[in-house]
Parts: structure tokens; C-alpha cells; sequence
């Protein structure tokens, strides 16, 4: 191709391509101005060159998680058990990612066991057994309406006993600006630490890729009731890109490590930053 | 976010104090403000410009009078406009028919299974209905008990065949068996599926074609952001769908999602959904939907 001016209308699809991705006017206009102060001293320039440019900001506003083990389903071997905790609003695939990755770590060769402590959505602890029965792994479970703490508790504790080296508890599914949902969840987590000081390892904050601005809120309260360490993007099969963890990895500092592109158990990828912005700006179909 | 709203308005009208009318200058500078705030609430991007450009339209030459500033004026006609535009057609449920069939759809996690729980509580408690639920997701792991508890708490049978692997087949079986035990409403649960999913997308416009529906209820997540212009216009595409649900509104979204749909594919929002309990269902108030929209 030819030389590109970086004008106005380049400036003004990119801000479309970026808003229509989800990733929320002040993000846009964040990366469009740094886009702009790059090329100022150079004003034209090839489309590889500004495509470069452009994932380079994109891929700056994204974080790396500390450890890059998590990309082979690796868990440090200092964390023994190593403790996933699950959470999100209603509906948003938590489930579903627990079963994928069961089935990762699985494959990887580590011992895993699920504790099913969404005691209260209807017919959460069948989905959840029928998740351990296709990966054959073990589950730990109560009956509905139990308490949630105590099923974590138990799971924790009967994962130490036998020497699981991963443990993924699953949470039901709530609401942000629900207080004493979210206190329930901070009083889950802390349950766990009685028998494990140090647990949960990792605390996974699972967002529909096809929610809007709302995400940032949900990272907002999750992040207040349970310290987030790493998030899980469903759904990414669809059409919908996703782009809001831009803003959320922007502003909480929160890595993301995988994400959903579909129901099955191997629909579950380690993200990658660059396939991640190549998405943002191609069109499916 | 109404106060920031209106206060942004009104210094973009600042430097033209005084002036009688508002006019093509000052109008100019307010509707990008608007237009952000609708982009900020999940309006569709290129809905919100024509939206906006509408909205000029009709503040262009409308008298400022001194009791109201500038600004809230055109919040106002914002506001005014969104409600509208948000109400319109007829949102009436039609369960006039014996039997009258309902088909339930959406994306995955949407909220349809909650949905036809509280549907089915409606009409029965509040319309003297005797419904049938009809459980027609064959895939999702546990989806059947899923309905199951739920009819079980509202006291309505749900049909089902675990073996049986024919969505269509599951809901042409549930009509004869309604017919037998003299259910006057049927609720067709079905899978959650992708826009994009061809093969889903054939199987659900099927059950449609199998089971000719009096309703079709198209199932939206609240929150959903850009996207919701696709969705809608596929899912309304494959199945001509009679009415909107929007869930989850007891959340904190803005909601601009149902501006969206309301705009791509003109069918009335019939229900709105704030909560997990089955008792929570809700009509749609479009000035409600309108001020949430605008964060008033
Ligand atoms: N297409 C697609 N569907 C998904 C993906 N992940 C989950 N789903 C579907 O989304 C729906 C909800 O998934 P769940 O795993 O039950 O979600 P959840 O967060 O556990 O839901 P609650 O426990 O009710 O809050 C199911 O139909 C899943 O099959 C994904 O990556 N792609
Ligand atoms: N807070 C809240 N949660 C809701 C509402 N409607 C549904 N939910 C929750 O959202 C989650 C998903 O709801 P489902 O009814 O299973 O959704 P679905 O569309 O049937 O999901 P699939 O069958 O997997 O596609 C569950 O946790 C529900 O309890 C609502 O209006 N408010
Ligand atoms: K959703
Ligand atoms: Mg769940
Ligand atoms: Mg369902």
C-alpha cells in the first residue's frame, strides 16, 4: 500500500473501531491522543507502520501477569494446593470455565478437585458434577442451600488431606452492587484461609465479553470484595470483542489470562495480547 | 451523571448567553457531549450519532425560556425523544389463544430459563393461566433440573425428555401432551445459542416453524454493550421475534442496550427482569428505561 495519512478520517475510524469494540470513550480517546502525539513529527506514514503503533499502545495499556507459568497450566510448587476461587455476575460463564479449566490442568497432569459452592441457582451444583463427570475429575459438594463458606472449607481442606494440587471453587453467580452478596464472597474467601493461610492462590474474575461499560464497575466491586488477581473473558466466539478489559487491565492493573470461545471443554485459550488487538479491529462475520 | 449531564450542556452553552433561541453553533458542541454519554451508557456508536442528529433537529430554533437553562432544555428533549422512542407499539403480552405458545431465545446466559420461570409465575398467579414449561435445551449441562427446580417452586408442571435429542420434536410432544392436560400456556425454554451459530440458529428457527408461536420473546442481557446490534437484528432476521426481555436491570448498568435493539429491530420491550427470585418480574416503562439510559 501506499502512504497513509494519519488524518482525521484515519483517526476517526480508529476511534470507531475502538468504540464499537467496547473499549469505552476514555480509553479510545486515551490511545487516539498518544496514537496522535507518536506521529506528530512524522505525520505520514504505511499502514504497518501505524498497525504497529497501534497494537504497541494497545498492548502497553494490557498487563502481563507476574508468573507466565498459568500459559502451560503450570502452578507454582510452593502452592500446594494451588486455590482458584471463581466469581463473577449472573450467567456471565463461570461454570462452564471452571469445567475448562479442570480440564486443562487435567491435561497438564495435575491432580484437581471442584468445590461446588454456588449452593443457591438452581440446579448450579448438578451443572457443576456433570462439569466433573465429562472431565473426571472429583468434586466436593453440599446440599442446595448450604452454606457456601462451609462447602469451600470442606473442599479446601479435603483437597490438602489428599494432596490435590488444584482446587477451583465455584461461586453462584451475583451482582456488584449487591452489599451483602459481596460480603458473602469476601467471608467465602476468608473461610478458606483457616485451612490454607495463603488461600486462594488466585481469586478469577469471569466477564462476558459481550457486556458493555458495566464490566468496569463489575472489576470495580469484585476487585473491593475479593482482591482479583487475574480475569477470564467469555464468549469471544460471538461477535462481540470484548474490549472493555482494555479499560478494566488499564485501570485496575489486572492481568487477563484466558479466554472462553466456546461451550465445550476445550474451548478455553491462554490469551494473547496480540491476538487479542488483531481482534478489535477485524470484522466476523 | 443527570447534574454532570445538563451542567457539561450548559457550558457548552456559556459564551452565548443571552440568545433567545438555541442555534446551529450551540447546538453543535452539546450533541458530541450527548452523544458520548449515550456512548457511555452502551448505546450503539453509530446509533448514537443518528440519535444525536435527530435530537438537533429538534432543538434547533426551540425558545429558551429563563425559568430552564439551556442545558436541561436539551436534556429534556433527550429525554423526551429516548422515551419515544423506547415506548411506541403495543407491549401487551398475547396469550389470547388456546393453547398460546411462547418461544423463548437469546445468547447464552441471557437469562431465558429465569425468564420463563417468572413468566410462567406471571400468568398463572396473576392471569389465572395453567402453563406448561417446557424445557427444549438439550445441550447445557443440567439445563432440564435447572427448570425443573424452578417449575417446582412455582408449583408448574415442566415437560421434558432427557433422552430425547430433537428440540423440535421435544416441543411438538409438549403441545400434545398441553393439549391432554388442558395447559391453556406453553413455555418453550430453549438453548442458549451465538448470532453467528448457523446450525443453533437453524435448529431454534425450526422449533418456530414447527410449533408457530403467538409469541416470540427475544431474551437480552442488560449489560450488553456494542454487540447488542448484532444480536438483535440476526436473532430478529432468523425469527421475526414479537417482543423484547430485558434482565438483569437490578444491576447498575445504564442500560443503553435497550435503546439499541428498540432502534435496530422497532419491537416493543414487553418485559424487564430485576432479580433471581421468580416473583420479580416487571413491565417496561420506557421514561424509566430513558432516564436510567441518561443516568437521571
Ligand atoms: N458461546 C459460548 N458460550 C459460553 C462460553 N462460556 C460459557 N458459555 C455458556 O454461557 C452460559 C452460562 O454459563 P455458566 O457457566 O452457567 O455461567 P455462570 O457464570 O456459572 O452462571 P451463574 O452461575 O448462573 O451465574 C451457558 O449456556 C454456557 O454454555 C463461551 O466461551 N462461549
Ligand atoms: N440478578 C439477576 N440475575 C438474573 C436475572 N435473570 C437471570 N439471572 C441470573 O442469571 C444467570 C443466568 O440465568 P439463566 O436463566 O440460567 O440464563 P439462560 O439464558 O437460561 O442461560 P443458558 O440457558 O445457559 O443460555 C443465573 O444465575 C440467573 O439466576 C435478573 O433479572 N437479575
Ligand atoms: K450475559
Ligand atoms: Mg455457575
Ligand atoms: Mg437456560
Amino acid at each position: 500500500a501506499g502512504k497513509t495519512t494519519v488524518d482525521t478520517e484515519v483517526l476517526d475510524s480508529l476511534e470507531e473501531a475502538l468504540v464499537s469494540a467496547d473499549v469505552g470513550v476514555d480509553t479510545t480517546v486515551q490511545i487516539i491522543d498518544r496514537i496522535e502525539k507518536r506521529v506528530s513529527k512524522d505525520k505520514y506514514l504505511g499502514t504497518a507502520e501505524l498497525n504497529k503503533i497501534l497494537q504497541e499502545e494497545i498492548a502497553g495499556l494490557l498487563v502481563d501477569a507476574p508468573d507466565s507459568g498459568f500459559r502451560d497450566f503450570d502452578v507454582p510448587a510452593d502452592k500446594k494446593p494451588y486455590v482458584i476461587m471463581v466469581v463473577g455476575v449472573n450467567g456471565v460463564g463461570k461454570t462452564t470455565t471452571i469445567g475448562k479449566l479442570a480440564y486443562n490442568f487435567k491435561k497438564a497432569g495435575k491432580s484437581v478437585l471442584l468445590g461446588a459452592a454456588d449452593t443457591f441457582r438452581a440446579a448450579a451444583v448438578d451443572q457443576l458434577t456433570i462439569w466433573s463427570d465429562r472431565v473426571g475429575v472429583p468434586i466436593v459438594k453440599q446440599q442446595m442451600g448450604s452454606d457456601p463458606g462451609a462447602v469451600a472449607f470442606d473442599t479446601v481442606q479435603s483437597g490438602a488431606a489428599k494432596g490435590s494440587e488444584v482446587i477451583i471453587i465455584d461461586t453462584a453467580g451475583r451482582l456488584h452492587n449487591k452489599a451483602h452478596l459481596m460480603d458473602e464472597l469476601s467471608k467465602i474467601k476468608r473461610v478458606m484461609k483457616k485451612v490454607i493461610p495463603d488461600a486462594p492462590h488466585e481469586v478469577l474474575l469471569v466477564l462476558d465479553g459481550s457486556t458493555g461499560q458495566n464490566a468496569l464497575e463489575q472489576a470495580r466491586h469484585f476487585t473491593a470484595a475479593t482482591e482479583v488477581t487475574a480475569l477470564a473473558i467469555t464468549k469471544l466466539d460471538g461477535t462481540a470483542k470484548g474490549g472493555v478489559v482494555l479499560a478494566i487491565a488499564n485501570q485496575f492493573k489486572i492481568p487477563v489470562k484466558y479466554i472462553g470461545i466456546g461451550e465445550k471443554m476445550e474451548d478455553l485459550q491462554v490469551f494473547s495480547k496480540e491476538e487479542f488487538v488483531d481482534s478489535l479491529f477485524s470484522i466476523k462475520e | 451523571m443527570f447534574e454532570s449531564l445538563s451542567e457539561r450542556l450548559d457550558s457548552a452553552f456559556k459564551q452565548l448567553k443571552g440568545e433567545g433561541r438555541i442555534s446551529e453553533i450551540n447546538v453543535a458542541s452539546t450533541v458530541k457531549e450527548i452523544r458520548r454519554a449515550l456512548v457511555d451508557a452502551d448505546v450503539n456508536y453509530k446509533i448514537a450519532k443518528d440519535f444525536t442528529d435527530r435530537v438537533r433537529e429538534k432543538a434547533l430554533g426551540e425558545k429558551v425560556i429563563t425559568a430552564i437553562s439551556p442545558g436541561q432544555l436539551m436534556v429534556k428533549i433527550v429525554k423526551d425523544e429516548l422515551t419515544e422512542l423506547m415506548g411506541g407499539s403495543e407491549a401487551e403480552l398475547d396469550v389470547k389463544s388456546n393453547p398460546s405458545i411462547i418461544l423463548i431465545a437469546g445468547l447464552q446466559g441471557s437469562g431465558k430459563t429465569t425468564f420463563s420461570g417468572k413468566l410462567a409465575n406471571f400468568l398463572k398467579t396473576k392471569k389465572g393461566k395453567k402453563p406448561l414449561l417446557v424445557a427444549a435445551d438439550i445441550y447445557r449441562p443440567a439445563a432440564i433440573d435447572q427448570l425443573k427446580v424452578l417449575g417446582e417452586q412455582i408449583g408448574v408442571e415442566v415437560y421434558s425428555e432427557p433422552e430425547n435429542k430433537d428440540a423440535v420434536k421435544i416441543a411438538q410432544n409438549a403441545i400434545a401432551h398441553a393439549k391432554q392436560n388442558n395447559n391453556n400456556i406453553i413455555i418453550i425454554d430453549t438453548a442458549g445459542r451465538l448470532a453467528v451459530d448457523e446450525v443453533m440458529m437453524t435448529e431454534v428457527a425450526n422449533v418456530k416453524a414447527a410449533v408457530k408461536p403467538n409469541e416470540i420473546l427475544f431474551v437480552v442481557d442488560s449489560m450488553t454493550g456494542q454487540d447488542a446490534v448484532n444480536t438483535a437484528k440476526a436473532f430478529n432476521e432468523r425469527l421475526d421475534f414479537s417482543g423484547v426481555v430485558l434482565t438483569k436491570l437490578d444491576g447498575d448498568t445504564r442500560g443503553g442496550a435497550a435503546l439499541t435493539i428498540k432502534y435496530t429491530v422497532e419491537k416493543p420491550i414487553k418485559f424487564v427482569s430485576m432479580g433471581e427470585k421468580l416473583d420479580t418480574l416487571d413491565v417496561f416503562y420506557p421514561e424509566r428505561m430513558a432516564q436510567r439510559i441518561l443516568g437521571m
